[in-house]
Formats: structure tokens, C-alpha cells, sequence
């Protein structure tokens, strides 16, 4: 079976070697980086522009953001047909390609994030290193003690002129950080817009779209997972009350949790005004000036993917949220299910994008249809099917949970730590 | 500890140096720009060679003609003069050592191929002899009336 | 103080002073001049398509998958026909099912899920059949775009896939405005039509040209002014493939109309 047939139905006159070759994991993968690149934007707001009300989700997100990063480049080697040879990239990178950067902006960026989080929790690293220092006696506590203190770098000076470098540092990564995370983002964009076989994708304004979107979905990523950890938080709390069991923590009340969120939620919708705009543009643009290819695209846009685009993307993804964000006295739940929807509305654009390019011929004569493999009976429909997109969408979630045990995100002050 | 915000840094410049070391052993050493360019010609030059020294399977008709002359005269005095041996009887590869014998295509639509009447004005095939393959002896086999390396032999003829 | 035509005049005859010995340099350069004298080599391959002597056969198709181990039964192929149908109300009906492996033997055609159309003769304004195949392009946006530089130009215009270093990204694929590239089944990399690259290399045609019982394939080497091929391509009018998308493909066809995509 040649690749992509399992998924591709063909309609009308279609290129005999043509397949949806790109499928779910490139629908994943400007996905993922948008929301790496989003939560990193939001985390920055605070730490750069001292947008002070941002304070208690910047840390959360900067977490988060360094937990998102390693499932960027995941879909894309799920994708790939030798997955064994990814290193190529790094090692033989060929620059007038869209893709040979990934590597080395990717690098860039990771190791700004990691920089700028061991600066925010350097202190913390030391003061647990000490800490296990003193109390170690356990081959658990040595080994916990063991990882502290090679998290420290071997700086343990945490005076207050020390500290205080510590927080220009992470100033400055994450002034550093911002046009890093768009241009990661933004060159995502560019590896679909600079593709001029294909009559929708080309378009200059495709990497300003992305970012725009993908800072929309990782602060709607954020909003949401603050408001899930938060609210676990409270349940466990009240559990181990209940139960007399450890120490609880003293939770902040939920008018906390509620302002923290409206106040992130004005952030999303002025993204989310700005995508919209682009988008639509692109859409007036090609219309009116109307050349060749927009006859099958507008059949994609108007008639075969018509649901997808309109419905689900604009209507239920955009318009709706919209409103929800907009209308006065808002709710956590409203939140919740605001954010939800923003969430479907860019994975539904990023899918539009992808699978939406590839849903009629290089010949403009016909058309391509893409079923999904659900259930996976090869690697093949693992990797390029539903279960494949939900492993790389979970992955973040498990790395979120390992990385915050070593980085807390909240109640940091019991450390003794800034 | 004055310089402690270095550190990171200085892991990053490790990481790079050894991403470079990694690179010298693993990329293979005529790996660079070539003719066309960085471009268009950044590769691998073994590669070229590698492409250029795979066996041939279709030899032509040159291989055919010392052995089977009889039926080399045979097509080259008829219509099918133009049709290559080896779209009939399949790749020479190494023939007579490996395979020892070539196949026999007798199936009807080897035939079709060419002689399905399609009508269509202005293309060879328009004018070409033709039929339709569905009440044209549908059940029969082409050479059973047919002699394929001359056409315009009756097959009865060939046989005597 | 200066005046500002002064300051024009004098800012122009610097400009051009430094400029002109730069010029000088880039045009005398010898290590350049012989280095795009040798680029150019003595050997550009080059194919023709005579749109009006193809039958549609597809013993080239079949020779080619051969030929190049493209698993037979794979629904991929390096090359193919393509039939254009145009009726008299204007319709125009294209197809090449399964690759025209097996040639085109019924009047039916082949619209993928929306079925087998048929076509009666007197509807037909005209009707023809166009082989396709990988257009070597003077600017091949597949190679353009590949991250790793596992596809790439040879100086003689052949633009080839290194099996051993491709990662299977599928950029070029998607970059390749004529379909011509898909992923091999059984190597799992990009594959494409080399030419027949290994034949060339032994002096002989690709081997679709070969097949080909009326010549309607042919190639040829464009740097030869006595080649066959390229005094045609010199003389008669020939056309390219959608040259709107800059990629300048090498290879021409005689009686192309507006219909072929």
C-alpha cells in the first residue's frame, strides 16, 4: 500500500502520485508550537511589560510553556518516514528550505526557556538542595538532593545582589524569547506559505496568521490548565482536610483565580480580533482578485469544506468565544468553556490549513477527501491517525506534571524562594 | 559566584560544540555543494554514482537480434515494426542466463492497448485499426487469428 | 558649505568609482569566469513530448515501473498518460487510471468516486492523451525545499533522491507543482523520475523512450546545437508546463493546448 492511500479518497481528476502526504501530525504540529509559543508570549507580558495582574499565570505558563516544547517537534517526527534519520536537519541543514531551521531556532528557543526558567527557580534549587542536604538520609532523599544540586550549576550564592541578577537574567531571556517564540512560530506559517505548488497555501500573510493564532491558543491553553490545576488544587486541599492527611496548603480564595483570569482573557481576545482580521482579509483578497485557482478553492471553501470552515472554525471556534469573553460578569465556566472553543476554533484553522491545501488537485481538475485512521491496526495509522494526534496532544500533560514536581508552580514561598 | 548567569550559556556553547564534533563523524565527507550550487547542489556526490551504476533490465532490441533473427525479419516487415520486443516479452534482464526464458504475453489486453477503438479525431489513435474489445470475439485469443510480429499475416499462414 | 547638486554629482562619481573596479573584478574574475564555464558542462538532458503521436498505450508506464523497481501494483508511478476528453458543451473529462499502466482500452472514464463516465463518441469536440513525467526543472522547487539536501541537481540537469540520507518529510512532494513525486513504498523516501539516469550513464535512452512504439517520447541534450531534440526545441513551437510557477522545466511539448493541466 502506497503512503496515504489508507486516507485518501480521491474524487474527479487527480495527479496519479497525489496523496494527503501531510496529515493529522502536520495539523499537530503548528498546533503544538502555536501553543509552546503562545504560553511563552504570556509568561513574557509579566516578566518584560510587568503587567503585574499576569504575576501568579506567568510562572504557571512558563512551566507549561517548557512542558509543551518537546511535543512540537513530536508530531513532526511521528511524521516522518524515516524517523531514525531526524538528525539530518541539524547535521547536513539545507537553509533555502522552510524546515532545515526548525532545528536550530527550535535549540534556540528551548535553551532560552530552560535558561529562563533555572533563573526564576535557581533559588528554589538551592534552598531544596540545602534542605535535602541536611534531612538526607534516604536513598531517595540523596537522589532527589543529587538532581537539586546538579540543577544548580553549582551557583549557590543566593544573596541579594545574586538574586537580583538572577531577575534581570530573566528579564532579558525573556525579552529575548518573545521574537524567538514568533519567529519559530511565524516560520511554521512560512513552511506552508512559502510552498508555491500549493494555490492555498501560498500566501505572505500565512506566517502572520499563525502567530496570531497560536498566541490565541497557548493563552487559551494557559486559561484553561490554570483553572484546571487551581481547581484540582482545592479538591485535594479539601480531601486531605477531610482526611487529616499532610499538611494542606493554604489555597487562595477563587475572586483570585477569577480576576486572574478575566484579566489574562482581555489578552486572548485582542489576539483573537487580530487572527480573525487576517484571516478574513485572506479570504476577501483571493475572491476579489480571483485568479486561477480560485475556482477549486473557493469549491473547497464554500462547498466542500464548507462546515468545517464556517461552522466550526468561524462560527463555534471564533464568533462564539467571542461573545462569551465579551459579555460583562464573566464566570470561570464561561471561562472554561470560552477557552475551549478558542481552542477548537485554531485547531479546526490549523486543519483547514493543512488537510484543507491538500483537499484538491495540482491539477485543479479534482478533488481529495481525508478520512482519519481511528483505530490503529499498523504503526502506520498510529502515527498518522487519531490515537497518534491524542498521544501527542496527553504528552504535554505528563511532562507538565514531572516538571512541576522539580519547579512548583504554585506556593513557592514555602521554599523560601522568590 | 560573580558570573553565575553564564552558566546556561556556557551549557549552550557545550551542547554546540558537540553537536559539531557529532557532525564530523556522521556526515560523510563528500557531502557539500557541487555543481548547481548550495541550492541545487547540496548533497552527497557518491549518490550521483550510486544512481548511475544501477543494472539495466530493458536492453533493447540490440540483445535480441543475434539469436532470434527469423522473428527480428519478421516484425521489422510489418506494421509492428515500431514496437520494441521487450513490451511484449517483458525485460531482457540477463536473458538466456537469467531468466532463461522470457514470458509469452498472449493475453487480449496487450493487444488493447493499442487496437481498443477509441474514435478520437486528430490522434493517431483515432486512426489506427481498432475494435471493441466487447463484441470483437470477446471470449477468444488475439493470436488465434492474429500473428503478432506481422499483422498483416493471417495466422493460419504462419502456422503452415 | 556644499550645495546639494554639488553633493549629488560628487556622491555619484564616488559611488560609480568604487563600483566600476568592483564591476571590473566580478566580470575578470578568472576563477568565476571558469567556474560557470565548467558549470555549464557539455551535457543539459532534455525531453520531448509529442503530444500528437501518443496513442495511449502505456507500455512506457509499464517499462518504467520495471525498469526502476516501482512495485507494479503500487498505485504510484515515476511517469504517466494522462487522456483529456473535451466535449462539444465545453466539459472537459481527464483521466489516467492506474497510472495508464495498462493503456487507455475503454471509451469509459475514470472519474475516481464519482465513477466511470461514459463519453459518447458523437459528444466529443476532441479528444488526445498527454504523457507526464518529471519536468527536471532549471529551478526545482523540490530541491529547493528539501531540509536536508538528500535531493539535489547533477550538473547534466537531472535532478535525483539520495535514498540514504532522505528523511521522508514530504516537502518536496508538496513542493513539486506537477505531482510527479511520492514516497517509494518499499525504501519509504521520496522517489521521482531520474531519466533513467543509470541508462543515460551507459550511453542509452531512458527507457520509456524506448518503449515508446511512435516516438512520442525523446531526449536529448540541449548543450548538443546537432541533437535531434534540440533543434526542435530550437526551431518548432514548443511549450513547458505550467511555466507561471517560475520553475523552468525542461521538458517540452509539441501540441499542447490550454486544456492540460
Amino acid at each position: 500500500m502506497v503512503h496515504g492511500e489508507i486516507w485518501t479518497l480521491k474524487e474527479l481528476f487527480v495527479y496519479p502520485n497525489e496523496y494527503i502526504y501531510w496529515s493529522i501530525q502536520i495539523v499537530m504540529y503548528p498546533f503544538m508550537t502555536g501553543l509552546v509559543a503562545g504560553a511563552f508570549v504570556l509568561s513574557s507580558l509579566y516578566h518584560v511589560f510587568g503587567v503585574k495582574q499576569l504575576k501568579e499565570i506567568a510562572r504557571f505558563s512558563l512551566v507549561f510553556s517548557l512542558a509543551l516544547l518537546p511535543c512540537a517537534p513530536l508530531p513532526l517526527l511521528l511524521h516522518l518516514q524515516q524517523p531514525l534519520r531526524n538528525h539530518h536537519v541539524l547535521m547536513t541543514s539545507h537553509f533555502t528550505s522552510a524546515i532545515a531551521a526548525f532545528g536550530i531556532v527550535f535549540m534556540t528557543y528551548g535553551m532560552i526557556v530552560a535558561s529562563e526558567l533555572w533563573f526564576v527557580y535557581r533559588g528554589h534549587f538551592v534552598a531544596r538542595a540545602l534542605a535535602l542536604k541536611q534531612k538526607g538520609s534516604g536513598s531517595a532523599d540523596r537522589l532527589a538532593c543529587g538532581l537539586y544540586t546538579l540543577l544548580t550549576l553549582g551557583a549557590w550564592d543566593v544573596g541579594d545582589a545574586a538574586l537580583h541578577s538572577d531577575e534581570k537574567a530573566v528579564k532579558f531571556l525573556a525579552a529575548a524569547g518573545i521574537p524567538v517564540a514568533c519567529f519559530l512560530h511565524g516560520y511554521a506559517g512560512f513552511i506552508f506559505g512559502s510552498v508555491k505548488a500549493n494555490a492555498l497555501w501560498m500566501t505572505p500573510l500565512m506566517p502572520v496568521i499563525f502567530i496570531c493564532s497560536a498566541i490565541v491558543s497557548g493563552i487559551a491553553l494557559c486559561i484553561l490548565s490554570f483553572i484546571v490545576v487551581s481547581r484540582l488544587r482545592i479538591i485535594i486541599n479539601n480531601w486531605k482536610i477531610k482526611n487529616k492527611f499532610g499538611t494542606p496548603a493554604v489555597v487562595e480564595m477563587k475572586d483570585a483565580e477569577l480576576t486572574i483570569v478575566t484579566q489574562t482573557s482581555r489578552y486572548l481576545l485582542i489576539f483573537l480580533v487580530l487572527a480573525i482580521t487576517l484571516e478574513l482579509l485572506d479570504l476577501i483578497f483571493r475572491g476579489y482578485t480571483a485568479v486561477k485557482s480560485w475556482e477549486i478553492i473557493r469549491r473547497v471553501i464554500y462547498e466542500r469544506d464548507f462546515v468545517k470552515i464556517f461552522i466550526l472554525q468561524y462560527g463555534l471556534g471564533n464568533l462564539l468565544p467571542f461573545i462569551l469573553f465579551l459579555l460583562p460578569r464573566l464566570t470561570i465556566r464561561r471561562a472554561v468553556a470560552g477557552t475551549l472553543l478558542v481552542l477548537l476554533g485554531v485547531f479546526m484553522m490549523r486543519w483547514n490549513v493543512v488537510i484543507g491545501g491538500q483537499a484538491f488537485s495540482a491539477s485543479f481538475a479534482g478533488f481529495m477527501e481525508y478520512h482519519i485512521p481511528i483505530i490503529p491496526v499498523s504503526m502506520e495509522t498510529f502515527r498518522e491517525g487519531l490515537f497518534g494526534a491524542l498521544f501527542v496532544a496527553g504528552m504535554p500533560y505528563v511532562l507538565f506534571l514531572l516538571f512541576s514536581r522539580i519547579m512548583p508552580v504554585f506556593d513557592l514561598k514555602k521554599f523560601g524562594s522568590s | 559566584m560573580k558570573n553565575h548567569v553564564w552558566r546556561p550559556l556556557y551549557i549552550a556553547i557545550t551542547l554546540v560544540l558537540i553537536g559539531v564534533v557529532v557532525r564530523f563523524f556522521i556526515v560523510p565527507a563528500d557531502f557539500g555543494v557541487h555543481e548547481r550550487g548550495y541550492m541545487y547542489g547540496w548533497h552527497r556526490k557518491s549518490n550521483e554514482l550510486e544512481w548511475a551504476s544501477l543494472p539495466v533490465k530493458y536492453r533493447t532490441e540490440k540483445v535480441c537480434i543475434d539469436c532470434h533473427r527469423d522473428k527480428y525479419a519478421d516484425i521489422k516487415d510489418s506494421p509492428h515494426a515500431n514496437i520494441s520486443c521487450e513490451n511484449c516479452h517483458g525485460p531482457n534482464y540477463d536473458h538466456p542466463k537469467n531468466p532463461k526464458a522470457l514470458e509469452i504475453n498472449r493475453s487480449r489486453s496487450l493487444c488493447l492497448r493499442c487496437h481498443a477503438k477509441l474514435l478520437y479525431k486528430g490522434t493517431l489513435r483515432g486512426s489506427m485499426k481498432g475494435v471493441n474489445p466487447e463484441s470483437h470475439y470477446p471470449q477468444a485469443e488475439c493470436m488465434m487469428c492474429h500473428y503478432p510480429h506481422n499483422p498483416k499475416r493471417p495466422m493460419q499462414e504462419v502456422k503452415q | 558649505m556644499i550645495s546639494r547638486r554639488q553633493f549629488c554629482r560628487k556622491a555619484l562619481l564616488i559611488a560609480g568609482g568604487v563600483a566600476l573596479p568592483l564591476a571590473a573584478l566580478e566580470l575578470f574574475d578568472p576563477k568565476r569566469l571558469r567556474a560557470e564555464k565548467s558549470s555549464k558542462g557539455d551535457r543539459r538532458w532534455v525531453f520531448l513530448v509529442d503530444t500528437h503521436k501518443c496513442v495511449g498505450c502505456g507500455f512506457c508506464v509499464k517499462a518504467c515501473k520495471i525498469e526502476n523497481d516501482v512495485p507494479y501494483d503500487a498505485k504510484v508511478s515515476r511517469t504517466w498518460v494522462e487522456r483529456y476528453v473535451i466535449k462539444k458543451n465545453g466539459e472537459t473529462l481527464i483521466d489516467s487510471p492506474n497510472a495508464a499502466r495498462d493503456g487507455f482500452t475503454t471509451t469509459r472514464i475514470d472519474q475516481n468516486l464519482a465513477g466511470m463516465l461514459d463519453v459518447r463518441d458523437e459528444e466529443i469536440a476532441k479528444a488526445f492523451f498527454v504523457p507526464k513525467l518529471c519536468n527536471q526543472c532549471d529551478h526545482p522547487p523540490c530541491v529547493q525545499v528539501c531540509p536536508v539536501g538528500a535531493t539535489y541537481q547533477t550538473a547534466d540537469g537531472v535532478v535525483l533522491v539520495d535514498r540514504k540520507w532522505c528523511i521522508g518529510c514530504g516537502y518536496c512532494i508538496m513542493g513539486c507543482p506537477y505531482g510527479v513525486r511520492f514516497f517509494h513504498p518499499l525504501y519509504h523516501v521520496a522517489e521521482k523520475c531520474t531519466f533513467c539516469y543509470h541508462r543515460l550513464a551507459k550511453g542509452m535512452n531512458s527507457v520509456c523512450v524506448d518503449a515508446c512504439p511512435f516516438g512520442a517520447r525523446r531526449i536529448g541534450n540541449l548543450r548538443d546545437p546537432e541533437d535531434p531534440v534540440t533543434k526542435i526545441i530550437t526551431t518548432e513551437r514548443v511549450n513547458v508546463l505550467k511555466e507561471q510557477y517560475g520553475t523552468n522545466p525542461q521538458v517540452f511539448y509539441l501540441g499542447l493546448t490550454m486544456e492540460v493541466k
